[in-house]
């Protein structure tokens, strides 16, 4: 049994990179998609409207961890052997659009009706709605929830450990095997993890007061 | 694409799934209901609290909502073993959703109690209500009322999180699923019955709070409007 040293720790930050890393993955991917979801979401088409419903419906009625395990061990079952960053980047892609899909829906649906009118009287056609009038007020309301989630995608990195990508919660059950400390270490993996997500929190707490000063 | 799914292993392992569920059923019903009393006791806290008690409230919340479940698992079961205390992956696993759930239950029940009108208190207190009584049918039911969307959207959430206790084997549904595809090595198609499953569990779930919520909330169901 190896003793606790110094080294641990500097892996385990390390490690922690790669946890920001697929964060960052997660977040911009999932916001790509989840644009496309929320746009989906109040089209004009029902069509279109019932299939972004039903992503969504799919992905926040199933485990973040099932849907790691289909896209890792179930493709690569099916001969599309996924790298782990490959397969979690993915998973949390898909994962984050769902969510942030359904909050930027609620943020668009709050921009009153008259501006949707106004703009209508305007002459502008739908593209030019969303672009100059509806999104620019939408993404104000957004903001704070977005970055509120942003501390469920950071946590939620962790359970790409159980794909065998080494982010800090497996960088954390790694040293634990070789030193067989479970408490400390995995405090210490709590303790950066706490780092990470509450300026997140915090600053998600202000902007939501900020938002909400003038009510 | 010449992938062939193959489902025949479910004749033979069908009951090990049903298990799975049925455990994981448990595990977050009595997770959810020790979670919310949890969060109740720890939101009264927070808002009528004196300072002194309500900072460790305060710190409970921040600590569990900022760290991720999978390490707070970890914590509960390798940590506390490692200092004498050990407990079995299912007692584990409670403790860990319990302590998470609670988390979010205090945030959710304390913005449910802060919308609760000081006159309301005061009307209770001139009905010469006790203060158990005024808690509990003046302040509790009416805030768990305002926030019960999001508490039923915060219990399924918890069910689809307790997917995460099989990385200490709980049984679970998780759990079972990775057993029968090390044995079957159909993983793809296990997966998408476990997926199945649960997507069926959160929709049964969500029937469930509903018809909680009529039971509950009398006064919703009579004149149909929002408090």
């Amino acid at each position: 049994m190896i003793q606790l040293n110094a080294n641990h720790f500097v892996y385990l930050l390390q490690a922690a990179t790669w946890t920001l890393l697929l964060s960052l993955i997660a977040f911009v991917g999932g916001s790509v998609v989840g644009l496309i979801v929320a746009l989906m979401r109040v089209s004009k088409v029902a069509a279109v409207r019932a299939l972004a419903s039903g992503y969504i419906q799919l992905i926040q009625g199933t485990p973040l961890l099932i849907i790691l395990f289909l896209s890792y061990f179930g493709l690569g079952i099916m001969g599309y052997k996924l790298v782990p960053i490959v397969a979690a980047g993915l998973s949390l892609t898909l994962y984050a659009a769902a969510f942030l899909g359904e909050i930027w829906r609620g943020c668009i649906e709050a921009v009153p009706r008259t501006q949707w009118e106004a703009s209508d009287c305007l002459g502008l056609n739908r593209f030019q709605q969303y672009a100059y009038v509806v999104l620019p007020q939408a993404v104000k309301l957004a903001i704070p929830p977005t970055v509120g989630f942003m501390v469920q995608i950071v946590k939620n990195t962790s359970l790409a450990s159980v794909i065998g990508f080494v982010e800090l919660a497996r960088a954390g059950q790694i040293v634990n095997n070789s030193t067989f400390e479970p408490f400390v270490i995995f405090t210490v993996v709590a303790a950066i993890y706490f780092a990470m997500c509450y300026p997140l929190s915090l600053a998600a707490r202000a902007l939501e007061r900020k938002t909400h000063a003038g009510r | 694409m010449s992938y062939k799914f193959d489902f025949s292993f479910l004749a033979e392992r069908w009951p090990d799934f049903v298990a799975g569920a049925w455990l994981t059923v448990q595990l977050t019903v009595v997770s959810i209901a020790l979670g919310l009393l949890v969060g109740t006791v720890c939101a009264l806290i927070r808002v009528y609290g004196t300072r002194w008690m309500k900072a460790p409230v305060g710190v409970y919340v921040e600590l569990i909502r900022n760290t991720p479940l999978l390490v707070q698992i970890f914590i509960v079961y390798f940590g506390l073993s490692s200092l004498g205390l050990k407990l079995s992956a299912e007692v584990s696993a409670v403790i860990a959703l319990v302590v998470n759930m609670g988390a979010y239950t205090t945030e959710i029940m304390r913005a449910g109690i802060q919308s609760i009108q000081r006159t309301q208190l005061e009307a209770a207190d001139c009905l010469g209500l006790t203060r158990l009584q005024t808690i509990l049918h003046v302040v509790l039911l009416p805030a768990m009322e305002r926030v019960y969307p999001a508490l039923s959207s915060q219990f399924v959430l918890l069910m689809l999180a307790s997917s995460i206790t099989s990385q200490i084997s709980a049984e679970e549904l998780t759990a079972t699923a990775n057993l029968v595809q090390s044995d079957t090595y159909r993983s793809f198609e296990v997966y998408i019955i476990v997926a199945m499953v649960y997507l069926a569990l959160s929709f049964l779930y969500r029937l469930g709070f509903w018809l909680i919520g009529l039971v509950l909330f009398a006064r919703k169901r009579k004149l149909g409007t929002a408090l």
